[in-house]
């Protein structure tokens, strides 16, 4: 055995932790949303997210065979973007745009930065701000309706007539968007309008936004399975809460200050609730805006990332003209990363000030 | 009684299984001993015999040579053989005496003072220098100059650390089981000393005989408490333990215990500073945890000073597969060794083999930026901006990240899942920076 001994640095012991231990349970945490979208939009559902991955892990393949680097896709990484392109599409698109976008997350999301690690934003994000701008109509209309209800998740016998054509094809954001658009608003009147906005946010449309049965992107449909994924990751201390509490923290708080439409509506708790349940704040709030390489590493930072990002959410969604804001407002904050890390260096144990 | 902590640690098995069920076993005297003239924070001791001459077990054999040094003894009877360059168990080669034994082990004279409380402070600094006791924890500091604070700088706090967060070292746990009395004799020893009024031993919770069996015996004892402490790593920090017991915080940037008013000293050496003033018997034997799933008797070995890794190990009847790992000291700030040719210091507490298995290095990734690093660690620095800086050669950054204040502490390693090796680089920058403030300066 003489000089064949290991001799390196300490610490001689390490946790059980590694990349692939953090990734593969991020894969598993998202199997619960992935399950709503096939019960609630069938096997399409399925199909997408099975294109979005494949695509995901040979462009990763391809990519670092061509740059002649280790081939590593079997980390989970490049089947978490996949699986979040597909997740943030609705189950109407064809199947190219799921394709063309997990490829362009991996190929100039991910490694034109460098890869793993060096990604600046979230690749998927940045993907589906792609598709929306390449292709706004096929990501922004004909949405799916779930097996069992409406795309808007209300019950639509409590719609009146005036506004049907218009409500049946909107997302729950898009009635809500729509309700603050004063030529909309003036042509089915002022009467309509509330009503439509009392049962925007009555018991039963809050029930279908909390299960997910409601026409909106794959993934985001059910909190309740985001939810459960999110709980999977907080215990197996993959993600921190920091970012998710304070991101949907400030969502709330913001609409229940902000949220009331002039003339129509006050904002009542129900409303917050509203917001924070539909689009894609939960999906968003615990699965990409946690994305550890594209968030700050301090606790304070991490905060700072959660009220800014929840802050630009409500600021798109009420002021500006998309329905959803989450995606822009994770993109935006990845990009104060760096400024942030810099203002929020804990103080050192015991620091003196000199 | 609620049990104390400090901010960040991470909580690594603590393997203690192995070893904790022995009792501690004298490994009886060697037929050479290797002893180095640093094994201490410090100038190196000056040697004062050569070659050729015969000294006793006890006997001075190297002095110290500048204020912060520390005092060697011949661990036993015998000649010296050579004054020469040997391995450290530090993992480098050193100067060291080599002395070959007799069989008869013969002592210098010591006495018996039971009133020894009651010697002059002088008298008192004076036994603990004369018997070369240092930290036997893991730095060794001269005692000596610990018990020696400036006489503006009081001190009202002595804490021992018996934390021994270390996974699988052992030999403090024993240490404090079977000599308790000798310990709390040591904390007053020390106490009277710095003229300090309040004193702590610091134990963490997974030792739960030791915390009861000391309550016990301070029950009568108002100005003595043992603190219990939570199970996290790394507890035994100087710092850390200061802030659990006190609530103080020793400032950063080189800052000492002192200017909190706080000494810290390992419960070991507590028993060798007891030794030392009642028996005036210098430090020449130290517990050694030697542990290990694959070695076949994991013990605790009352050590003479100068044995070789080797012979402990087969004092502990060797190992059931390829050792794979040596570690001298525990897991978390241990050296690894190429070989057992290392002697026992004065601040060896344990000797680690680990399987092949249990060896292997792990691939380095590169960083999630996951923050766990910035979680663990117990200083509040960025482990994961030191590491890059130091890599990409920013100085800057990785003094500004905190690279100068690291304690070397190896929490931010044991979380990273990309296996980022920050401490080696953490070395790297220490090392770079105090040579280029070297450079600055001359």
């Amino acid at each position: 055995m003489k000089d064949k001994t290991i001799v390196s640095s300490s610490p001689h012991l390490h946790d059980v932790t590694n990349v692939k231990f953090v990734m593969w349970n991020v894969v598993i945490a998202l199997l619960p949303a992935l399950v709503a979208g096939i019960i609630y939009f069938g096997f399409r559902a399925l199909e997408l997210t099975i294109y979005g991955v494949a695509t995901a892990v040979i462009t990763e393949a391809l990519i670092q065979k061509l740059r002649k680097k280790p081939i590593t896709v079997t980390d989970g990484s490049a089947v978490i973007t996949g699986m979040l392109v597909a997740f943030n599409v609705h189950a109407n698109v064809p199947w190219w745009i799921v394709v063309v976008g997990s490829a362009f997350a991996i190929a100039i999301g991910k490694h034109a930065f460098g890869g793993l690690g060096f990604n600046i934003v979230n690749p998927a994000l940045l993907a589906r701000a792609f598709l929306l701008a390449s292709w706004p109509t096929r990501m922004t209309s004909g949405w799916a309706a779930t097996k069992f209800g409406q795309i808007s998740g209300m019950n639509l016998e409590n719609v009146p007539e005036k506004a049907m054509e218009l409500v049946s094809k909107a997302t729950p954001l898009g009635v809500a968007n729509m309700l603050r658009n004063k030529d909309v608003v003036t042509t089915i009147g002022y009467d309509n309008a509330h009503s439509i906005y009392t049962h925007l946010t009555d018991y039963t449309t809050l029930t279908n936004l909390f299960w997910g049965n409601i026409g909106q992107c794959i993934g985001e449909i059910s909190a309740f399975a985001l939810l459960l994924g999110a709980l999977y990751l907080l215990i197996l201390n993959i993600i921190e809460w920091r970012i998710p509490a304070f991101y949907i923290g400030t969502v709330f708080v913001l609409v229940y200050i902000f949220g009331g439409i002039d003339g129509i509506m006050t904002a009542p708790l129900t409303f917050p609730l509203f917001h924070i349940l539909s689009g894609g704040l939960f999906l968003g709030a615990f699965f990409m805006a946690t994305d550890m390489v594209t968030t700050p590493i301090t606790k304070n930072g991490r905060m700072i990332f959660g009220i800014g990002a929840g802050v630009l959410t409500v600021v798109i969604r009420l002021i500006g003209g998309y329905p959803e804001g989450v995606s822009y407002a994770i993109l935006i904050m990845n990009l104060f990363v760096p400024l942030i890390d810099k203002y929020t260096r804990p103080k050192p144990f015991g620091e003196v000030k000199e | 009684m609620k049990l104390k902590s400090f901010i960040g640690g991470v909580h690594p098995k603590d393997s203690k299984e192995y070893s904790k069920n022995s009792a501690i076993e004298p490994m009886g005297v060697p037929k050479k001993v290797v002893i180095p003239l640093s094994q201490h924070i410090g100038a190196p001791a000056n040697p004062i015999v050569k070659p050729g001459d015969r000294v006793k077990t006890g006997q001075l054999i190297a002095e110290p040579s500048a204020f912060v040094s520390l005092a060697m003894h011949s661990s036993v009877t015998g000649k010296v053989t050579k004054i020469d360059m040997f391995p450290h168990p530090g993992g480098y080669q050193s100067m060291a005496i080599e002395i070959e034994a007799e069989e008869q082990d013969e002592w210098v004279d010591l006495v018996d003072d039971t009133n020894y409380l009651d010697l002059p402070v002088e008298e008192i600094k004076k036994r603990i220098g004369d018997a070369g006791v240092c930290g036997m924890g893991g730095a060794g500091f001269p005692t000596l100059i610990k018990l020696s604070p400036p006489a503006d700088k009081p001190i009202d706090t002595v804490i021992l650390n018996g934390v021994e967060c270390e996974p699988y070292l052992t030999a403090d746990y024993r240490a404090m089981l079977e000599r308790t009395d000798d310990i709390i004799s040591g904390l007053k020893i020390i106490m009277k000393v710095l003229g300090a009024k309040q004193g702590y031993i610091g134990v963490e919770n997974n030792k739960p005989d030791v915390i009861k069996k000391m309550a016990n015996l301070l029950k009568t004892e108002k100005e003595l408490d043992v603190v219990g402490l939570k199970l996290k790593y790394p507890q035994g920090a100087e710092k850390q333990l200061i802030y659990a017991c006190t609530k103080r915080k020793v400032p950063n940037k080189g800052g000492l215990p002192s200017s909190v008013e706080v000494v810290v000293q390992n419960v070991g050496t507590a028993i060798a500073i007891y030794e030392a003033v009642r028996y005036k018997k210098p430090l020449i034997e130290r517990v050694v945890t030697v542990s290990g799933q694959i070695v076949n008797n994991p013990k605790n070995l009352r050590t003479r000073v100068g044995t070789a890794f080797s012979e402990l190990v087969e004092k502990c009847d060797g190992t059931k597969e390829e050792i794979g790992k040596i570690i001298s000291g525990g897991p978390m700030m241990g050296f690894a060794l190429p070989n057992l040719d290392a002697p026992v210091s004065k601040t060896t507490s344990g000797i680690l083999l680990f399987s092949k298995t249990q060896a292997k290095s792990l691939d380095e990734h590169a960083c999630l930026r996951c923050g766990r690093c910035v979680d663990a660690c117990p200083l509040n620095l960025l482990p994961s901006f030191i590491a890059s800086a130091v890599k990409y050669k920013d100085w800057d950054m990785a003094e500004k990240s905190g690279v100068m204040d690291c304690m070397k502490c190896g929490s931010c390693s044991y979380v990273c899942p990309a296996h980022i090796k920050i401490i080696q680089w953490v070395d790297l920058g220490k090392n770079q920076i105090t040579a280029m403030r070297r450079a600055a300066k001359s």
